[in-house]
């Protein structure tokens, strides 16, 4: 057992602490303070920015569809609608591949494999997500177009209710390419943390369960998974915060169209794409400004969803001494 | 019971464990293989269009010959200026969560707000820096895109000093406070020298972070076609280059987004790889 190491204090408040040792401490804690100050500093910028739009439209920006330079009106139901489903579908996609992949990873891998393994996919989880979008637009883009929306629109796009879904012309690009993506994006990001939160859980746990005669399948659904819920949903929180602001990955193949449709074949845009794509050539303060309202929205959003995924994954952080 | 049921049912459990286990090694599959093939396209594409002329010219316009000089030194200086300006802030705030912050309440909300920052969608960061720099001066520049750069990299640097100085060994502690020295004595000529290895890790997973940032630089150093040495004038980054290239219809600029997607991808793993093996050698 270690013992708690020794405080600043015991060394430092003798009575004779020297001025050095306040200059520093001083220096120490004004740049965390000014750390911390960032994000207090985003919002307030952001906040003070949206100001004129949201004065001009109101609650009526949360609500409304329009989104109109020349005339100078905007609402921000498109971009909100796209940044949600888009998330949406990557979590669709990411969390089961990434939960699976790390049982995969962490319960029946061969040790020899397993360290390499869990080093590549944290390695993907680095790589830049532009090389997702570019990847998306002149790869994935074509091939959805070419062989499987055709497919899906012949098929899925007749039924009753759910047809709607899948109708329109096979662009390529649009909502449903722009959350695979996203889902591919953040699925070794969510697998690296779901390693750690099942790495974490206590072996004796795991052993006894096998030591009652419990399948591989059985220890997993009714030890680890219930056990590492808070780490697990956390960890698909963190993967969502990414998600939600995602800008290039997005920006490449969502097709930038300000409307909400039914069919996720139909292009659309997100809060980031929007940004992304019209932001430097904004013309007009209620234009930029509404850009900037839509930049807070995202930045409110994001804030909620990621500290309620601190929050969840605090407990693990604190037992894990890596 | 005879055996016979006993082993019917545990035959469906077995069934039932090699089907959902299956499942899970699809989904490993799955994951992997999409993602090696993102991998292939890339080498394949980049390979392709990688030559010589890549770091000798500077970006064509479509149609004519050459490369990408201009976004890599501006990705160079401005991920070197974030980097400078980052590194000493993030350090000393990871050395206050980690040493004189370590029963603070203080402490504690400004490592959540961290690691808050540290997810924070960079767009946003991007829109922050436009107004505190961009509006007041008038012009886009290499500055700005430094700053932005410098703000996506502070939350990295300061975890991983964290994360370091509080494995700096208890009896490393005992032994400089019964020196009677200065505690910033003990910080700076130990704790310091004994976690440097990890604290340059961290410093190299930030600068791996901020090398493939598209998103902050696209309102702060936009984009510049031509070779510039100023900082002060809008500055080209491979990220943004290669947004612009691979968005357009011409094949000649979208072989050129391929290389450059390449370089950047092949420099952030390279970077990744040199972190980890840092970490491996220091325990």
């Amino acid at each position: 057992m270690r013992t708690e190491p020794p405080l600043p204090e015991a060394c430092a408040d003798n009575g004779r602490t020297p001025a050095s040792e306040h200059a520093f401490r001083l220096l120490c804690r004004a740049a965390a303070v000014t750390v911390a100050g960032f994000l207090l500093a985003v919002f307030v910028v952001l906040a003070v920015n949206a100001a004129p739009a949201l004065a001009a439209f109101g609650p009526g920006f949360l609500t409304t569809q329009v989104w109109n330079p020349v005339t100078e009106r905007f609402g921000a139901v498109a971009p909100i609608f796209g940044t949600l489903i888009t998330s949406l579908i990557a979590m669709l996609v990411g969390v089961p591949l990434a939960v699976g992949s790390a049982l995969f990873l962490t319960e029946i891998c061969p040790h020899r494999l397993r360290t390499s393994l869990i080093v590549g996919v944290e390695l993907l989880a680095a790589v830049p997500s532009i090389i997702y979008g570019m990847w998306g637009l002149l790869v994935f883009a074509p091939f959805l177009a070419n062989h499987v929306q055709p497919f899906l629109i012949d098929r899925l796009g007749p039924l009753p209710l759910l047809g709607a879904l899948f109708q329109g012309p096979p662009f390529g690009i649009g909502t449903l390419t722009a959350g695979l993506i996203l889902g591919l994006m953040v699925l070794p990001f969510i697998a690296s943390v779901a390693c750690q939160v099942f790495f974490a859980i206590d072996p004796f746990l795991r052993e006894a369960a096998y030591g009652v005669g419990a399948t591989t399948w059985e220890v997993c659904r009714n030890v680890l998974m219930p056990q590492g819920r808070a780490g697990l949903l956390g960890a698909s929180m963190l993967g969502l915060g990414r998600a939600l602001g995602e800008t290039m990955a997005v920006t490449f193949v969502i097709g930038n169209a300000h409307r909400v449709s039914a069919s996720l074949f139909a292009p659309g845009t997100t809060i980031s794409a929007s940004l992304a794509n019209e932001f430097t050539e904004a013309v007009g303060d209620l234009y930029l400004s509404s850009l900037q309202a839509l930049g807070l929205i995202l930045f409110v959003i994001t804030f909620v969803v990621l500290a309620l995924a601190r929050l969840m994954l605090r407990h693990i952080e604190k037992g894990d001494a890596r | 019971m005879s055996r016979t049921d006993r082993f019917a049912l545990s035959a469906r459990r077995r069934w039932r464990n090699r089907i959902l286990m299956g499942l899970c090694g699809g989904a490993a599959a799955t994951a992997l293989l999409a993602l090696a093939l993102i991998l292939w396209r890339l080498i394949l594409g980049g390979g392709a269009a990688l030559s010589w002329d890549i770091l000798r010219l500077t970006t064509p316009p479509p149609g004519s010959k050459g490369g990408l000089l201009n976004p890599i030194l501006g990705s160079l200086a401005m991920s070197g200026a974030g980097i400078a300006a980052a590194a000493p802030l993030g350090v000393l705030a990871g050395t206050y969560l980690a040493e004189y912050g370590r029963h603070e309440r203080l402490a504690h909300a400004i490592r959540f707000i961290n690691d808050i920052l540290l997810s924070a969608p960079s767009i946003i960061i991007g829109l922050f820096v436009y107004s505190l720099m961009v509006v007041p001066m008038g012009h886009f520049s290499g500055w700005a895109g430094a700053l932005a750069l410098a703000l996506v990299a502070v939350p990295v640097i300061v975890r991983t000093t964290e994360d370091v100085l509080r494995l700096v060994p208890a009896s490393l502690r005992e032994a400089a406070v019964a020196l009677g020295i200065p505690y910033w004595r003990f910080i700076v000529s130990v704790a310091w020298r004994s976690a440097r290895v990890g604290i340059l890790t961290g410093i190299l997973l930030a600068v791996a972070r901020i090398s493939g940032e598209t998103a902050p630089l696209l309102f702060t150093a936009l984009n510049n076609q031509f070779l510039s040495s100023s900082m002060n004038a809008p500055t080209a980054s491979l990220p943004v280059v290669i947004f612009q290239f691979a968005m357009s219809p011409y094949a000649d600029w979208q072989e050129l987004a391929w290389a450059g997607a390449l370089l950047i991808s092949a420099s952030v793993l390279l970077l990744n790889i040199c972190a980890r093996f840092l970490a491996r050698r220091r325990r």
